[in-house]
Formats: structure tokens, C-alpha cells, sequence
């Protein structure tokens, strides 16, 4: 193959694409990334004040604090520092929930992913894990695992794992028949199999259900707080104290502040995963 | 006793009676002779369906006949998919390595063998691009240069060229003549296109629709490498037309 016949075959291929990407996705600068989710939030705090202030009138304006009212919350040294350490004591049980659910879904679906009949005896109790009304045993897991942070890590756990079960599951199912033949054509091991070709191939999918299982996991530690109040409760137990004692502009600045953290841990595995394989997979 | 039988044989794969039939009961193969010997480049051309690639399949150890012998008179056989079949995640350079990796080869050594096989399909310079930034026929190059690492004494090739389109499809019909002119292993190669399989060949086999068998066979008299002109001799389309009849005459 000559020098010059090469560029009809991929390089050609690829400064075309390098072409349409720009004029597919023009570049507007930062605004056209932050105005549309701005105007939201814009629109929300609008209708916010609308209904605190227009609509209630002031005696019951305890039910729905205005945005400001909120905020100010967080000038409080005290109440700041209060719902500071309990996102930590909740970010501590999210993070040790997670890690635990994403390993033992891993493994899980690994042992799944090796025979059929494996496969046909595990999978149903991941779907009747998953379909457990959790809330109803949460007493139990209190019972058997005492009231604080080992209680409220398995409650984590056991909402995060599904999403980590059934896509690692599916990820390593999805390699082409023709890849396997290729490592079956040379006698490659099962570990070879599922080192070189299976799990790599799963990655991906690995990836997404991370993401999934990482909100899901910081549902879990702010349920687990309402139900077990010793040792150091979280985000979830102040909540519940101050929905009791209806200070509802404390309330709100909790639900809001465990709402951004949701969005971070999302936000932090959307990037984890685009830097692990955003190279050869098309991350959406 | 094995290294004389396979210096002293002639044929690398012999196929004797073939027969397939599928747990489902569809019969893809019966009655099949076929031989390749050394020096040779056979190419089968069929219907879709009558059971070509199954051939390959048998060959290669990947599926066992149902009756009949098979005989491979070696063990470096190189397999060429439909598809290139790649690791997304490796580059050129690592997609290429890959069968040596698995035969255990020390590191210095498959990045030699893959440097030798990459220059060869002349994609020295893309070793550390990744499958998805190349063309489709920069892929199938890439996975031809992984199955010449193993030094493959017979290449069996199921469909490769398919899916590209009629320019890649012919470069890469003279650059497989190349290689195989230059290192001399013998080839299983299945088409459905008649003018790929009488250009690549020394012998075409015609398979009749399922259930497969050979229904015809012609010499390719014309001399190896190819010149491209011969595509537009008055022979050679002759020979496509003979081919094509036979082909027409196993359809009915």
C-alpha cells in the first residue's frame, strides 16, 4: 500500500468528521450550556415567591418559606454546622453503602455471567431483592443489625445493588459472538475470557450502573436515618427533626443541601465514567 | 511422526463427505469434498444460507460435522470474521498483539511480530489509534495483520470484504494477493461476489443453496500476484460468466 492511497481510506474518513462536528455543534460559549437550566431555576424561583408571598397569607406562610427566607438559614452558625456534619455522617454511609453494593453486584453478576443455570438461580432473588418494599423491613434490619451506622449502610446497600446486578450483568452478556470465537480460536482460559474480553467489555454498562446506584445509595442513608437514630445520624435524622418541630425554613435548607449532593456524587460518576471509557465508548 | 505428516502433506485441509446438520434439523452441509492444498487460494462462492461460512466453522474447530472426516494438517490457521472484530478499547498496536498475548509470547517479542505484520498491511503510523477512529477498511487491515502474527500456514476467511464498498473491497483483494504471493500460506476464502472470488483465486468452488454442497469447481488459470487490468480482459469475464451460470444453476 502506497503513501498517497492512504488518505481516501481513513484520513479523509476522519477530518470529514472532524468538519461536521463543528458545524454540527457550533460554539456559543458557556451560555448556551447554563442559560436553559438557569431560566429554569429562574422560572421555579419565581413561582416560588409567588406562592410564599402572593398566594399565602402571612400567618401561614410557615408552610412554604420564601427562597430568601431559606437562604438566611444558612447565616445561622449553628444550623449551618448541624447540616454541614450531618452531610458528612450521611456522605459516609452513601459512599460505604455504594462501595459495598458495587462490589458484591459485580461479583454477583460475574458468577452469573459464567453458566446458565447460575444465572437461572441467582437472578430471581436480585429481581426480588430489588422488588422488596423496603420500607417494610426496615424494623427488621434495625432488630438484627442494632440502630446505627451498620443499619443504615446495609439499607444503602440493599437499594443500590440491583442497578449494579443487572448492568454489570448485561454488560458482560453484550460481547459479540465473533470476539468470543476469536479468544475460543486460540484456546483462551474462561479467566482469560472474562479479564481480556468480558469485563472490559462490560465496562460501560459497569459504568452506568454506578451512576444509577450512587443516587439510589444516598436515598437509602437519608431512609436509613429516619429509622436509626444512634451513633452519628445524618442528613435524614435532621430532617425528621425539624419537619417535627416545623421549623420549615431549616427543612427546606436540609432537603435542598442533600439534593445537591445528589447531584454531585451524579455529576462525579458521569465524569469518572467518561474518563475510564469515554475514549473508545460513545458516553452519552 | 506429526512433524513429518505435516511437512510431507500436501493438503492442509481435507475435507472428506462433510455433513452438517444443526440440532434444529436444518441441514446446511451434505456431501461436502473439498481440498486445499499448499500454494493454493480457494474461495467458495454460494446463495446466502447454503452453509459456506459453516464450512469454515468445521475447519476451523469452531463447530464439529455431524458426519464425515475432516482433516487440518496444521495448527497455525488464521481466522478472518465477517467482521473485524477488534477491542474497542485497544489500540492498532494492542488489537494486533492480542493472539500472541494469548499464545503466552513474551512482550518484546508480539510488539516485534506486531510491528512486522502492521508494516505489511501498511498501517505503520496508526499503531496508537483506537478501532473507532480508523475506517472500515483500515479495521479489516488491522485484523488481518493480528491473524498474520501467528504465521498461519492456512487462512480462512469468512466473508471479510462484505461489508466495505467496491474500492476498499479491491485494494484490499490485491493487497491480500500480496501477502499471500509474499508469504506463501494457503487460503479458505468465502464470497458471495463472483468477480472478488475469481480475481483472489486459484480455484473457486461453487456451492448450490441449502442444503449446501459442490455443485461445481474452476480452475483460475490466470498467473499470481494478479494484475489488476486482468479484471477487464475478455477471460476473465468469461470466466465470471461460467462461474455466475453454475452459481444460477445451483439456485434452481
Amino acid at each position: 500500500m502506497s503513501v498517497q492511497d492512504q488518505p481516501n481510506d481513513a484520513i479523509g474518513t476522519e477530518s470529514a468528521a472532524l468538519v461536521q462536528t463543528r458545524v454540527g455543534r457550533p460554539d456559543f460559549g458557556r451560555a448556551s450550556i447554563w442559560g436553559p437550566p438557569l431560566a429554569v431555576l429562574a422560572l421555579v424561583i419565581g413561582v416560588w415567591y409567588l406562592a410564599a408571598l402572593v398566594i399565602l397569607e402571612p400567618d401561614r406562610r410557615f408552610l412554604l418559606p420564601a427562597p430568601h427566607v431559606v437562604l438566611a438559614v444558612f447565616a445561622n452558625e449553628n444550623t449551618r454546622v448541624d447540616i454541614w456534619v450531618a452531610l458528612l455522617n450521611t456522605a459516609a454511609v452513601a459512599i460505604t453503602g455504594l462501595a459495598i453494593a458495587i462490589a458484591i453486584g459485580v461479583v454477583w453478576a460475574i458468577g452469573m455471567s459464567q453458566a446458565r443455570w447460575v444465572e437461572r438461580s441467582l437472578f430471581p432473588y436480585a429481581v426480588i431483592l430489588q422488588s422488596i418494599p423496603i420500607l417494610a423491613v426496615v424494623p427488621l434490619i434495625g432488630f438484627w443489625f442494632g440502630y446505627d451506622f451498620a443499619a443504615r449502610t446495609i439499607v444503602c446497600v440493599l437499594i443500590a445493588l440491583f442497578p449494579m446486578v443487572s448492568n454489570t450483568l448485561f454488560g458482560l452478556q453484550s460481547v459479540d459472538r465473533s470476539q468470543r470465537e476469536l479468544f475460543l480460536l486460540q484456546g483462551a482460559s474462561r479467566w482469560t475470557i472474562l479479564t481480556k474480553l468480558e469485563f472490559p467489555t462490560a465496562l460501560p454498562a459497569i459504568f452506568a450502573g454506578m451512576r444509577i446506584s450512587a443516587g439510589l445509595s444516598v436515598v437509602g442513608a437519608i431512609v436509613g436515618d429516619f429509622f436509626f437514630q444512634r451513633g452519628t445520624p445524618g442528613i435524614g435524622s435532621l430532617i425528621a427533626k425539624y419537619g417535627s418541630r416545623l421549623q420549615s425554613p431549616e427543612l427546606f435548607a436540609s432537603v435542598i443541601v442533600s439534593a445537591l449532593f445528589g447531584v454531585v456524587i451524579f455529576v462525579f460518576f458521569g465524569w469518572l465514567r467518561r474518563r475510564a471509557v469515554g475514549k473508545w465508548y460513545d458516553v452519552s | 511422526m506429526l512433524t513429518t505428516r505435516r511437512g510431507a502433506a500436501k493438503s492442509l485441509l481435507d475435507f472428506r463427505d462433510v455433513a452438517m446438520t444443526f440440532p434444529d434439523g436444518t441441514v446446511a452441509l451434505t456431501g461436502v469434498d473439498l481440498t486445499v492444498n499448499r500454494g493454493e487460494f480457494v474461495t467458495v462462492v454460494g446463495p446466502s444460507g447454503c452453509g459456506k461460512s459453516t464450512l469454515l466453522r468445521i475447519a476451523s474447530g469452531l463447530e464439529t460435522a455431524s458426519s464425515g472426516t475432516v482433516e487440518l494438517n496444521t495448527d497455525r490457521i488464521g481466522y478472518v470474521f465477517q467482521d473485524a472484530t477488534l477491542l474497542p478499547w485497544r489500540s492498532v498496536q494492542s488489537n494486533v498483539e492480542l493472539l500472541a498475548e494469548l499464545h503466552g509470547t513474551p512482550r518484546a517479542q508480539r510488539a516485534v511480530k506486531a510491528k512486522e505484520a502492521i508494516e505489511l498491511v501498511g498501517l505503520t503510523g496508526f499503531e496508537k489509534y483506537l478501532p473507532r477512529a480508523l475506517s472500515g477498511g483500515m479495521r479489516m487491515r488491522t485484523s488481518l495483520a493480528r491473524s498474520l502474527t501467528l504465521d498461519p500456514e492456512i487462512f480462512l476467511f469468512d466473508e471479510p470484504f462484505g461489508a466495505l464498498d467496491e474500492i476498499a473491497r479491491e485494494r484490499l483483494n490485491d493487497e491480500l494477493i500480496k501477502l499471500f504471493t509474499e508469504k506463501q500460506f494457503a487460503g479458505l476464502f468465502i464470497t458471495h461476489s463472483v468477480s472478488e472470488a475469481v480475481y483472489l483465486s486459484t480455484r473457486v468452488v461453487v456451492m448450490s443453496g441449502r442444503p449446501g454442497n459442490i455443485v461445481d469447481t474452476f480452475e483460475v488459470p490466470f498467473e499470481m500476484p494478479r494484475d489488476p487490468e486482468i479484471r477487464f480482459t475478455a477471460e476473465f469475464a468469461h470466466l465470471i460468466g461460467e462461474v455466475s451460470h453454475a452459481l444460477r444453476g445451483g439456485h434452481n
